[in-house]
């Protein structure tokens, strides 16, 4: 299919980069301030490339939902951020950066686009530092690293528990300069509603006015779409409460593709869920699996005493504890990728070993590590972290083990781009996590942010460029064409039907029920037969909110109601690709877990033969079937191995 | 837990506002402070009226969105913690709790318990940044920083941007928010260069959006949840004072 050129340049792995940047078009500056670009918006990868696409000259308009761009959902990354500079001397390198990060992937992400990030990880952390990072130092005042889950070397930076804050806040900066410029425009609480397309070229998109219901349009020579992960269609995240797909899912109805929906990552160290009025789950950085210790009671009776509160995990004795990840995974231990921590968290407590009063928990101890280490050190590692645990369980950290359990926190999958981070609509970039390029079947930790910031930094101002050359003798794209108004009255028409239903189910209501079907049917572990079973579930629960739904309020004035209510139509087609796409995919790779497909010991088994593509969906209209494109994954350069952590 | 809550509604920036009591029942203890609100806004859609509008996004204390004025405290009694990262177990069965929004001139209200505060992103965009712009920096080894620095930098850094501490000075002063940023740059060798005037156009920024002067009661340092020291404000005006001079200075050359 033609339609699918990855646009990969010709060449040896390390020289494709350069020698793309070296062929590339560029435009000159006077044309520069003749060219529009929209970037909806404003976490590390939107903010990073506005602000570099505005410091190179281009005219530049910025949207976020939130009153602020320092508000997107990056600022609540904690880890850190991966690079492969070797401070440590460990041996890490590009090509080791490269390797980890296709092995963590599972083998299902481009290798091009993967060795480019590699390659790019390092300015990343210059251009942050230069931006006045505060990111953690040593006594001799050099950069310090810690480790993350599937990788041997030491290679991530940090702030504290806060990476993600500062990185963003450190984007915010420079979006900030540029706005005070002027090559920058800010509009916030403005939510994009639909992509405007013109003679099959991306030329603006329609946005509504949170704060007073307009609808708005606004025209440019090229659309950014860096809005992020879709992983609030299961209900129940660590994502942020407005993180939504809605975006993507109005480029996938105007024609962009959209890549490996069924690659969601599902996080091993969460804290649990606690009741049904609960509006998210609260992530435990991966860090700590760094010094903290995963297990389960040994004694399947010593478990079911804890969970009615007659044993305290403190008294169980050494010897009784079934520190599983160490015992399975002795090369990795507590620091196996996540899709293989969140399953043997799963496994064991399927088997009757989990230790919240729900039976969905395991320990993650640090009673080794304050005895190694001391206290001290211990809270100024992860202190802040600690502090988080105790104000929402009630219980200090310091003396108890913490409880987790896995949940959703990631979308691999998203708009399918080329090389060039262009979708299949000329003109639509996506970048970030809204895109799906570099993590395949799982991501690793420490990774999206350095895939945000590299697109925005340091690809986006050269791919676009290599578009925009050819659009200086477009004029200023005029938002009166037929395309902008039938686009404005779709949107309008949508809005009012939603509000015109007046049913009997709120949106919540019918958001958890999205979330329960995706959870218990799309979730950690998937089979044909739940899947199969999802799928008419999920057309019902379209039928019910089109017939049922409950929004109060008006469409003239801030309404979260009306809000919530556009995104979850957007889930539930969304949701309806991920189970299609979980069907189709008959094997086990990454955080796509088929149980009819596993080894013998019960780990995941891919099947290279059949499915080393990316599975690529088509939109066909509305009530059509969409169809699956594959783009096969060619690996020259690296070796494809079964991924073994042991 | 029983609560009775008085909430401030006001359908928008020109309506005149007013409190409404409501009564919610059968809520956990581990409930945080904006799930019993998403458990009040259900019964109230149930009941076809509009629920009441707050800001939110992150529920984990690090976004600075959510903000709500509890009790006569910013982000309500808890210590450290921001609005979302407050829970009911903090409150006692049964009692009378006041909610509001915000209240400060360069923070009009948009809706019940929503507030713009685009004014605190103004004054970062008056100079809260190194103007470096994207490629050609050195290795981010090459200016070495020492650990203090960088974890004292890291302190002020911490800022979330909510807004608490112009909501606790009685002036409605941003000293604390200014300072922070001010601080973090001024500690940093990358922030040295712009530093003076730095200072001097984000402080002007402030006065221009009509934020209060600071009378040293230092409520802000109290109510931040982030703790975000005082510290910071004394060393934003040694910055001033110097930039003040040195400017002087170079006009009188
Ligand atoms: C709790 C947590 C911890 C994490 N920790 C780490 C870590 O340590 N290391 C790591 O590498 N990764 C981490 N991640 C992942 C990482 O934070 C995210 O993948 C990354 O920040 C996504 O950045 P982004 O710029 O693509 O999107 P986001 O930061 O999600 O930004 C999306 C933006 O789009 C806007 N938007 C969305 N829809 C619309 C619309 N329709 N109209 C207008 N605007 C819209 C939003 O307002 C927002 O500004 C973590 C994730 C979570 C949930
Ligand atoms: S919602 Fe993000 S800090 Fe409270």
């Amino acid at each position: 299919m033609n339609t699918l050129d990855s646009k990969i340049p010709e060449g040896q792995l390390s020289e494709k980069w350069t020698k793309y940047k070296a062929s590339q078009k560029l435009v000159n500056p006077a044309n520069k301030r003749k060219l529009d670009v929209i970037v909806v918006g404003t976490g590390l990868a939107g903010s990073s490339a506005a602000a570099s696409l505005g410091a190179l000259g281009f005219n530049v308009k910025i949207f976020c939902i939130s009153d602020s761009p320092r508000r997107a959902h990056s600022i609540a990354a904690q880890g850190g951020i991966n690079a492969a500079k070797n401070y440590q001397n460990d041996g890490d390198s590009v090509d080791r950066l490269f390797y980890d990060t296709i092995k963590g992937g599972d083998y299902r992400a481009r290798e091009a686009n993967v060795y480019r990030l590699a390659e790019v990880s390092n300015s990343i952390i210059d251009q942050c530092v230069a931006q006045g990072v505060p990111f953690a130092r040593d006594y001799s005042g050099m950069l310090d690293n810690r480790s993350f889950g599937g990788a041997q070397v030491s290679r991530t930076f940090y702030a504290k528990g806060q990476t993600g804050q500062q990185l963003l806040l450190g984007a915010y900066s420079a979006l900030s300069k540029e706005i005070k410029a002027g090559t920058v425009e800010m509009y916030e609480r403005r939510e994009m509603m639909d992509l405007v397309v013109v003679d099959g070229r991306a030329r603006g998109i329609i946005t509504r006015n949170l704060q007073n219901g307009e609808i708005e349009r606004w025209g440019a020579h090229a659309v950014v779409i860096a809005t992020g992960g879709y992983g609030n269609v299961y209900f129940l995240s660590t994502n942020a409460m407005n993180c939504n797909g809605s975006a993507a899912v109005q480029c996938y109805h105007k024609g962009a593709f959209f890549a490996n929906p069924c690659f969601v990552q599902i996080h091993p160290t969460c804290i649990p869920v606690k009741g049904d009025y609960q509006s998210k789950l609260t992530l435990m950085s991966e860090s700590l699996r760094n010094d903290g210790r995963i297990w389960v009671p040994k004694k399947i009776e010593d478990a079911v005493a804890i969970r009615e509160g007659k044993l305290k995990p403190t008294e169980i004795t050494e010897e009784d504890r079934d520190y599983y990840l160490e015992r399975r995974y002795p090369a990795f231990g507590n620091l196996v990728p996540r899709d293989i921590a969140s399953r043997a968290a799963k496994e064991r407590c399927d088997a009757g070993y989990g230790v919240a009063p729900s039976g969905y928990g395991v320990y993650l101890d640090f009673k080794t590590a304050i005895e190694r280490l001391g206290r001290d050190k211990v809270e100024a590692r992860y202190g802040n972290l600690f502090q988080m645990y105790e104000k929402i369980v009630d219980v200090d950290p310091y003396e108890n083990p913490m409880m987790i359990y896995p949940a959703v926190h990631y979308t691999m999958g998203g708009l399918w781009v080329d090389y060039e981070l262009q979708t299949t609509i000329p003109g639509l970039f996506a970048t970030g996590e809204a895109n799906f390029s570099d993590h395949g079947a799982n991501r690793l930790g420490a990774s999206a942010l350095m895939q945000g910031l590299a697109d925005g930094y340091f690809v986006l101002p050269y791919t676009m460029q290599n578009y925009l050359s050819d659009q200086i003798y477009e004029s200023k794209v005029s938002t009166e064409t037929e395309e902008f108004v039938v686009a404005e009255k779709s949107v309008k028409e949508k809005l009012e039907k939603i509000m015109a239903i007046k049913g009997e189910k709120t949106v919540d209501t019918l958001q958890r029920e999205l979330g329960h079907i995706m959870w218990e049917y799309v979730g950690m572990g998937r089979n044909a037969q739940n899947l199969q079973k999802a799928i008419p579930m999920l057309e019902d629960l379209k039928k019910e909110f089109w017939s049922n739904v409950r929004v109060t309020g008006d469409l003239t004035s801030l309404n979260p109601e009306l809000e919530k209510a556009v995104r979850l139509a957007d889930h539930i087609e969304l949701s309806q690709i991920i189970a299609k796409d979980a069907l189709q995919r008959e094997e086990s790779c990454g955080g796509h877990y088929r149980e009819e497909f596993v080894t013998e010991e019960g780990e995941a088994k891919r099947n290279d033969q059949d499915f080393m593509f990316v599975g690529v969906w088509e939109y066909k209209g509305k009530d059509q079937e969409p169809v699956m494109h594959k783009e096969d994954l060619k690996y020259e350069f690296i070796n494809v191995q079964q991924r073994n952590y042991k | 837990m029983d609560f009775t809550l008085k909430i401030w509604r006001q359908e928008n920036r020109k309506a005149k506002g007013r409190f409404e009591t409501y009564k919610i029942s059968n809520i956990s203890p581990d409930c945080s402070f904006l799930e019993m609100l998403d458990i009040l806004n259900e019964s109230l859609v149930d009941k076809l009226s509009h629920p009441i509008c707050f800001d939110h996004d992150c529920r984990e204390g690090i976004c600075g969105m959510c903000g709500l004025y509890i009790n006569g405290h910013p982000h309500g009694p808890d210590s450290a913690v921001t609005t979302c990262q407050l829970h009911m177990r903090k409150f006692s069965d049964g009692e009378t709790i006041t909610i509001e929004p915000w209240r400060a001139k360069p923070f009009p209200i948009i809706r019940d318990l929503i507030v713009d505060r685009t004014a605190l992103d103004k004054i970062i965009q008056e100079g809260g940044y190194v103007s470096a712009t994207t490629g050609g920096v050195p290795d981010g080894n090459a200016i070495l920083i020492s650990k203090h620095k960088a974890d004292e930098a890291m302190d002020s850094a911490s800022c979330i941007g909510c807004g608490a501490c112009v909501a606790a000075c009685k002036n409605a002063s941003a000293m604390l928010f200014v300072s922070a940023k001010v601080s973090q740059l001024a500690l940093l060798p990358q922030g040295k260069p712009e530093a003076a005037i730095r200072v001097q156009n984000m402080v002007a920024k402030m006065d221009d959006l009509g934020f209060g002067n600071c009378t040293n009661t230092y409520a802000c340092e109290a109510e931040c949840p982030k703790q975000i020291k005082r510290s910071n404000i004394a060393r934003m005006n040694r910055e001033f004072i110097c930039a003040k001079v040195a400017s002087e200075e170079s006009t009188k050359r």
